[in-house]
């Protein structure tokens, strides 16, 4: 570390000029902005796929400033919570925009992560040297169910009572220590008041100050390796006599621009339905919950909000009936690894090892369905974290691996959203053998790509990325 | 490759199989009264007049009411009969205990009622229009009352000296769902007694008190549309500056 030296500007240099120097002198605001935007290069061929990363910032901002200003307002106690929520509706002046906004930001921001995975799913970008941005992701993805699950509670209607008495019940299922741990999580005998004050410190900072924290981890990891692309090549392998990618351009103008035109289009759309649609036919805002919640009113029919229901599914598809068809699924993928991988003995014989204690526990004699329920609810979320090692395939982008793959993916995305779909209706015989059917596909998909994805004929990666002009 | 387009079609299909028939007596498409400022006017007057004796609308101050045209002396003098003020909210003057004594429940608040009660079946304001046109004569209840939307609802026909008595005739139709039995199902209304109104004016009325509860349950719905129409196209300009814009940047990348 070099002695402090102050940079010395001619007298007649403009004012902006000397204070920015100043600033930089003591803190590295040029250099950040350059390294993290400014002089950033990214590949100039992203398409469609690649504006829900800023998006994503955008409406995490609208967030936190919407909640900030429903905070002011907001009240968090069981007997009032409901009417301070009609209070801002009505008597706050602009409250019902402030909380519309906050409403639908909330299912935008999940349609726009989930849009965001799935890019990434699509042209591999979770890929090496990617795996930390793609892990920094996943903990982003769960503390946004977080934070929404936590903020649903507050309106305290009978959706938000009932949905969090359903989902802190969840934890009940656990062995042992589990009608302790979902006492302790609600702090009373059933949801009350106690949860709803706990559930709003969640909400407004303890989990918005990690979601920070990892959103910059994301953002410093994503500018350290830089970003992938729709042909999935490393742009920075092939640099120019400015030492600069050739097929990269600095994101300051010309992803400022693109960015701008997308979030153009974005709150178009966003404004389109906080003005004309703020329920969203009963999916954003649930009629239900305008009805105040009541322990002794259980509704007919509990589901969570529409961005938790294909993993909802996932529990409600675990019946009794169900767990004989998973204990062979469990057996058969064990004898297919023993088979086909080509891991250690020692590491074949430890998935062994646990499969078969997975299995016994299985067994209605030793842990019930509810319990494996949780379990696969929560892996069916978890085994997203694992796709940077599952994925085999030599190439990173879509577009260079086999034709056949694309309906595995459509195969994926189908079941999918069918879960998520039967996740929002009251369960039936059918529907649930449909979602059954749809939670083995999701899990295979997962499970046998290590082989299906390294299957097939892939085809030749160009040396250079695939880009049209203007 | 064929087999796999197979699946995919089987798959696409698969949600389709999900639907199920709701059930309950279909809903009547309530008439929309939301910018006709004289009908919401006599909404609330039915509504402050019929309603309010037993049920809140907590969260519904007196001079909103301005937003339909009133003036606060004319609040004042019409409207005004649970509070003193103008700036109070609209609350009953029952007691909760006696309310749950004489109806078993309390009456609900409907601040927001019209906004809870909207389904697959219809909006808010067609169970409300439907509801309450459904009340018949039934001397099983102790009400004297139920109703074809909420079967043995708790709440008594308020509204009975307008429309008047009807009764409900049933037929007796085979069950779909087991062979051999009969189930008794809706046959139409027979009016018993005459109301103060005829049957076209009472359902105007009925469609005028929930255009009120409508407006109430979202006093700014209106607003929200108007200004959605200016954000909206304003939102699209933007975007369109925002295209030419980005072009004229990329057309220099090659």
């Amino acid at each position: 570390m070099g002695a402090f030296k102050e940079t010395k500007f001619p007298a007649d240099a403009p004012a902006a000029q000397k204070a920015l120097g100043w600033v930089d002198d003591r803190f590295p605001l040029t250099k950040l902005w350059n390294d993290q935007w400014g002089k950033y290069y990214a590949p100039k061929n992203f398409n469609f796929w690649y504006i829900f990363g800023s998006l994503a910032m955008l409406v995490l901002v609208l967030q936190i400033v919407t909640g900030i200003f429903l905070t002011m307002h907001y009240k968090p106690d069981a007997n009032l919570a409901f009417g301070s929520v009609e209070y801002i509706m009505r008597e706050v002046p602009w409250g019902w925009l402030v909380r519309y906004m906050h409403s639908t930001g909330a299912s935008a921001f999940f349609i726009i992560v989930y849009l965001h995975m799935t890019r990434g799913l699509l042209y591999g970008s979770y890929r090496k040297p990617r795996e930390l941005i793609w892990l920094f992701g996943f903990a982003i993805f769960l503390c946004l169910m977080a934070e929404a699950f936590f903020g649903y509670l507050l309106p305290w209607g009978q959706m938000s009572y009932w949905g969090a008495q359903v989902i802190v019940n969840l934890f009940g299922a656990i062995p042992l220590i589990g009608p302790d741990l979902s006492l302790w999580i609600r702090g009373d005998y059933v949801v009350s008041d106690a949860t709803l004050n706990r559930f709003f410190a969640f909400h407004v900072i303890a989990i918005p100050l990690v979601l920070l924290g990892l959103v910059a981890a994301h953002l410093i990891a994503l500018h350290e390796v830089g970003s992938s692309n729709p042909d999935g090549i490393e742009i920075k392998e092939n640099l120019g006599a400015d030492g600069h990618p050739v097929d990269g351009i600095p994101s300051h103008p010309y992803y400022t621009v693109h960015d701008l035109f997308g979030v153009s289009v974005f709150l178009t759309i966003f404004s389109a339905v906080v003005f004309f649609a703020p329920e969203m036919g009963g999916y954003f805002l649930e009629y239900n919950n305008f009805l105040p919640g009541d322990s002794l009113k259980t509704p007919l029919h509990i589901a969570p909000t529409w961005y938790f229901t294909a993993f909802y599914s996932v529990l409600r598809a675990t019946t009794a009936d169900f767990m004989w068809v998973l204990m062979f699924f469990v057996a058969a993928y064990v004898v297919f690894i023993w088979l086909k991988s080509r891991l250690a003995t020692t590491t074949k014989t430890i998935i062994a090892v646990i499969a078969l204690v997975a299995i016994v526990g299985m067994l209605p004699q030793v842990l019930d369905a509810k319990f494996w329920g949780v379990v696969f609810f929560g892996s069916s979320v978890v085994i997203l974290a694992f796709l940077p090692w599952l994925d085999k395939s030599p190439v990173k982008s879509i577009r260079y691996r086999p034709s056949w793959h694309k309906y595995v993916y459509a195969v994926f995305f189908i079941s999918f959203l069918t879960l998520g779909y039967l996740g929002t209706l009251p369960p039936t015989e059918g529907r649930t053998i449909v979602s059954q059917v749809c939670t083995l596909l999701y899990f295979s998909f997962f499970l046998f790509m290590p082989w299906w994805s390294a299957m097939g004929t892939f085809k030749k990666v160009p040396d250079r990325v695939v880009y049209h002009g203007h | 490759m064929n087999y796999a387009k197979r699946i995919l079609a089987t798959l696409a299909l698969l949600p389709g199989l999900a639907f199920a028939n709701e059930g309950g007596i279909p809903l009547d498409k309530a008439p929309d009264r939301s910018n006709n400022l004289a009908a919401l006017q006599n909404g609330a007057k039915l509504f402050v007049n019929y309603c309010l004796n037993c049920h809140n609308a907590s969260s519904m101050r007196y001079n909103r009411l301005k937003d339909l045209g009133l003036s606060e002396e004319q609040i004042k003098a019409n409207l005004l009969f649970t509070g003193d003020k103008v700036g109070e909210m609209m609350t009953t003057t029952m007691n909760p205990k006696d309310a749950k004594a004489w109806f078993g429940v309390v009456p609900p608040d409907l601040s927001v009622i019209q906004r809870a009660k909207a389904s697959g079946a219809g909006s808010g304001s067609d169970y409300l229009y439907t509801y309450l046109r459904s009340f018949y004569k039934d001397d099983t209840r102790p009400t004297g009352w139920n109703n074809l939307v909420v079967n043995n609802v708790a709440m008594p026909h308020v509204l009975w000296e307008l429309q008047g008595v009807q009764k409900v005739n049933m037929k007796e139709v085979a069950d779909p769902h087991e062979e051999g039995k009969t189930t008794h199902q809706f046959a139409g209304f027979e009016q018993v007694a005459p109301g103060k109104l005829s049957k076209l004016e009472y359902d105007t009325a009925v469609a005028d008190l929930v255009g009120y509860m409508e407006w109430m349950a979202e006093p700014a719905a209106q607003t929200r549309k108007k200004l959605g129409v200016v954000v909206v196209l304003f939102m699209t300009m933007f975007a369109l500056l925002a295209w030419r814009l980005n072009a004229s940047f990329w057309r220099e990348v090659k």
